[in-house]
């Protein structure tokens, strides 16, 4: 905690933080009790986690700045298991997600984060936004003049409101705005109380109440280790955002320890797992905070506010929170994806938008990732597979007392060399399973030769298909009686092992791309 | 070549910080390194608009905004840094020193001297900087945090340079005060040079002993030393010995104790840097 940074990262920014702080407590509120619907829980169990998740966060996360709380990509995926089990298993699955989590911190799995290419981040975020959308949908069905009228109102509040002044939260505004006219009015819509209860005081610890079997492990196992993967990977995306937008570094393997702490605490105290918060993270930023005093103060604001608040709290209309959620699904999609769309390579569109359809039909981050990294593997593949060219040339055996003679095409046919013919097939480039057919498909097996050397000095030979493949051109040739003669193997095959041996040798690299 | 880093931000200190490093390269024939460090203070937010609402394409038009936002900040910043550091040429120059170079650099002071100094000897840096006449008598921001993450000594300097005649080494007994003494001992910098060796706090006969042994060591390197011990808090102890032996230059070990026990109960370090007048050399 003492590090040669501790001071910068929480007291180098104190006004920004602690007004970024105000205003992202009051942008999680709505946030926090619309993901507990999501859920299928009481309100007050995403804010208790939302609480925890930011406090304890604002420690041990590797991302100052960054607000982590209860999120919709989360809560989508326990919607069976509170359905079937209950909040008890919610919470034992949430405490298993926390030492998954832990663990992947540890393991320094943050690493693994370069696999996933900007097109499939692409997708994800155009997913989230999609799917905190849809969560707003049913709220939206209940219909009636009043709801439509109402989100219309609050919207019109929350874009419009920035315009005239920008030192109030437009969306606090339109949730005040909102709750005072349903109270004056007495409009028949539903309110935040009648959707369960409340925090009527702080978080207290309690031990879930489930029998401790490797029954109850089987039940929230699935679920954990969906949790873990979705957290941690919108965690370490939202860190890459902020990331970009501040032009500072972060730890993502201590973003994973810091995460896996959160939803470990924030089981314990009665909380849902969450994790980082794209929109919210944004706001922050917008808002001037930058340390990790933001990220503390918007938890500790937010369970002030709503401990106090409560009876207030109640009396919020259900229109404006769906108001509120969709300003953040519309702040987190990227709408330059769609101009992009013509612009990008086909390729990477097409990562783009299986990632986002995959997610949005399965509802799982995971899995939609998953899908993207593969087809981006699959393209990258494909295209370095077509760095492999195979050229030949004919040459003539020296025949004793014969004119020597070089490759020619009438000499080719010309039937008194052709027991002396050798041809030499120089192989440049990739050699790895996704190149290995064209490879084979590059020798003439039908022509009849003394002799074939293959010159494989250029080529470099990435995995046992390549070294298959070869094997299998040098078969064919001897089959038909031809002798073989391999040039330069031992360049070709350095790049086998796994590692270039690059540390240990300073010029390994050059060498590896002059040859 | 060796070389010292002399570390300017072009405030009231630099003159006397160049004055310092003049001396300390003259002294032990070091080349000069200037650097001069541009740190955008990314940890601070310059503008902040708490309307909490987000538009089409949030995180990119908020980043666009934040880079055109420092960009022109960052430019004005250079240029200043161009002319610091050619002023800093300008003063080497008039010194006597050659061997000059001027680095300027994006970053944080600390992480950018953790990059340099293990290539160098020597690192020099004002007592203040920038917001040196902000709050009088304290002790820079920066100073602290390079002192402590410094693995080369540091001197820091005081506000105006005097030249440097007879040095007193703050003897603790502590690893990183005789990692001072063997600088002391193998270094040109203050080689014949008269010093006043001071232990103060609990005096018994081990530490007599022990300063002493010290004293004689140093005497076999040549230098005139004398030695006192005094049974004072060591703060009150060395102030008085400035002034009575009128000490031109304070040595000692640095941050002996965690940040943790710093953080509350405080640390001789920083007490000895903010309240002597002299520039202080200081070993981790």
């Amino acid at each position: 905690m003492f590090s040669r940074n501790f001071t910068q990262d929480w007291f180098s920014n104190l006004r920004g933080d602690v007004l970024a702080g105000l205003v992202v407590a009051l942008a999680l509120i709505p946030e926090a009790i619309a993901f507990s619907i999501i859920a299928g829980v009481d309100p007050k169990v995403g804010l208790y986690a939302s609480f925890c998740i930011a406090v304890v966060t604002a420690f041990f996360g590797g991302r100052p700045g960054m607000i982590s709380a209860a999120t919709g990509a989360m809560a989508l995926l326990m919607v069976t298991l509170v359905k079937e089990h209950g909040l008890q298993y919610l919470l034992v699955a949430t405490l298993l997600t926390g030492v998954f989590q832990m663990i992947a911190g540890l393991a320094r799995i943050g690493d693994v984060m370069r696999f996933v290419s900007k097109s499939v981040m692409t997708g994800f975020v155009n997913a989230l936004a999609i799917l905190i959308f849809l969560a707003q949908v049913p709220e939206l069905k209940v219909g009636g003049f009043a709801v439509y009228a109402m989100v219309a109102g609050s919207l019109a509040i929350i874009y419009l409101l920035p315009r005239l002044t920008r030192v109030v939260p437009s969306p606090l505004v339109a949730i005040i705005v909102m709750t005072v006219i349903a109270i004056i009015f007495k409009l028949d819509v539903r309110r935040v109380g009648d959707l369960g209860s409340l925090p009527d005081s702080l978080p207290v610890f309690l031990w879930p109440q489930v029998p401790l079997t490797l029954e109850t492990l089987k039940i929230v196992l699935p679920y954990s280790i969906g949790l873990a993967a979705v957290g941690l990977l919108e965690s370490w995306m939202t860190a890459q955002i902020v990331d970009e937008m501040t032009d500072t570094p972060s730890d993502k393997n201590r973003e994973s320890l810091g995460q896996g702490i959160a939803n470990f605490v924030a089981g314990l105290f009665g909380g849902m797992a969450g994790c980082a918060m794209i929109g919210q993270s944004v706001i922050n930023v917008k808002s001037g905070g930058r340390g990790r005093l933001s990220t503390l103060l918007a938890g500790v604001f937010l369970l002030i506010m709503i401990v106090a608040l409560g009876p207030w709290v109640k009396q919020i209309p259900m229109p404006a929170l769906v108001a509120v959620m969709i300003m953040v699904s519309i702040g987190t999609f990227s709408w330059a994806s769609f101009k992009n769309l013509s612009k990008h390579p086909k390729t990477s569109s097409i990562v783009m938008l299986a990632t986002t359809l995959v997610v949005v039909l399965t509802h799982n981050l995971a899995i939609g990732v998953g899908v993207g990294v593969l087809l981006s593997s699959i393209f990258f593949a494909r295209k370095v597979a077509q760095i492999l060219r195979v050229t030949s040339e004919l040459k003539m055996q020296p025949v004793p007392g014969g004119n020597k003679s070089k490759s020619k095409q009438k000499q080719e046919i010309s039937a008194n060399s052709r027991s002396q013919s050798c041809r030499i097939y120089t192989v440049t480039g990739q050699l790895f399973f996704a190149s290995s057919d064209a490879f084979v498909r590059e020798f003439d097996f039908k022509e009849v030769l003394s002799k074939v050397s293959i010159d494989v000095t250029h080529a470099h030979f990435w995995d046992l298909t390549a070294v298959a493949c070869l094997d299998k051109v040098v078969l064919k040739f001897r089959r038909e009686g031809t002798e073989v003669e391999l040039i330069g193997l031992n360049e070709a095959s350095a790049t086998l092992v796994d590692r270039l041996g690059v540390h240990d040798k300073p010029d390994a690299l050059e060498r590896l791309l002059a040859h | 070549m060796l070389h010292l880093i002399a570390c300017t931000d072009g405030s009231i200190y630099a003159p006397s910080v160049y004055s310092h490093s003049a001396w300390a390269a003259t002294r032990t024939g070091m080349a000069v390194k200037v650097l001069h460090v541009l740190d955008p203070h990314r940890e601070r937010a310059y503008v902040s608009d708490l309307s909490g609402a987000i538009g089409f394409d949030a995180s990119t038009e908020l980043t666009e905004e934040l880079v055109k936002l420092e960009e022109a900040k960052a430019r004005v910043a250079r240029l200043k840094g161009e002319a610091i550091l050619a002023d800093a040429k300008r003063h080497f120059s008039s010194a006597g020193i050659s061997e000059i170079e001027t680095l300027q650099r994006h970053g944080a002071l600390v992480e950018t001297l953790a990059e340099l100094e293990p290539a160098s000897e020597l690192v020099i840096i004002g007592k203040r900087g920038e917001h040196a006449d902000f709050a009088k008598g304290h002790l820079g921001s920066q100073v602290q945090r390079v002192i402590r993450a410094s693995v080369k000594p540091v001197l820091v300097a005081a506000r105006s340079f005097r030249p440097i005649e007879r040095f007193l080494i703050a003897y603790d007994g502590g690893p990183s005060v005789t990692r001072a003494v063997e600088f002391v001992f193998s270094n040109p910098l203050l080689r014949g040079l008269p010093c006043h060796l001071l232990r103060a706090g609990r005096i018994d006969d081990k530490a007599t002993w022990y300063l002493e042994e010290t004293a004689d060591r140093l005497r076999e390197g040549g230098f005139e030393v004398t030695t006192q011990a005094v049974s004072e808090p060591p703060e009150t102890a060395i102030t008085a010995a400035i002034i009575e032996q009128a000490i031109d230059l304070l040595v000692m070990g640095a941050y002996g104790h965690s940040p943790i026990r710093q953080f509350i109960l405080g640390s001789t370090t920083t007490t000895m840097v903010r309240t002597c007048a002299v520039p202080v050399l200081m070993f981790r």
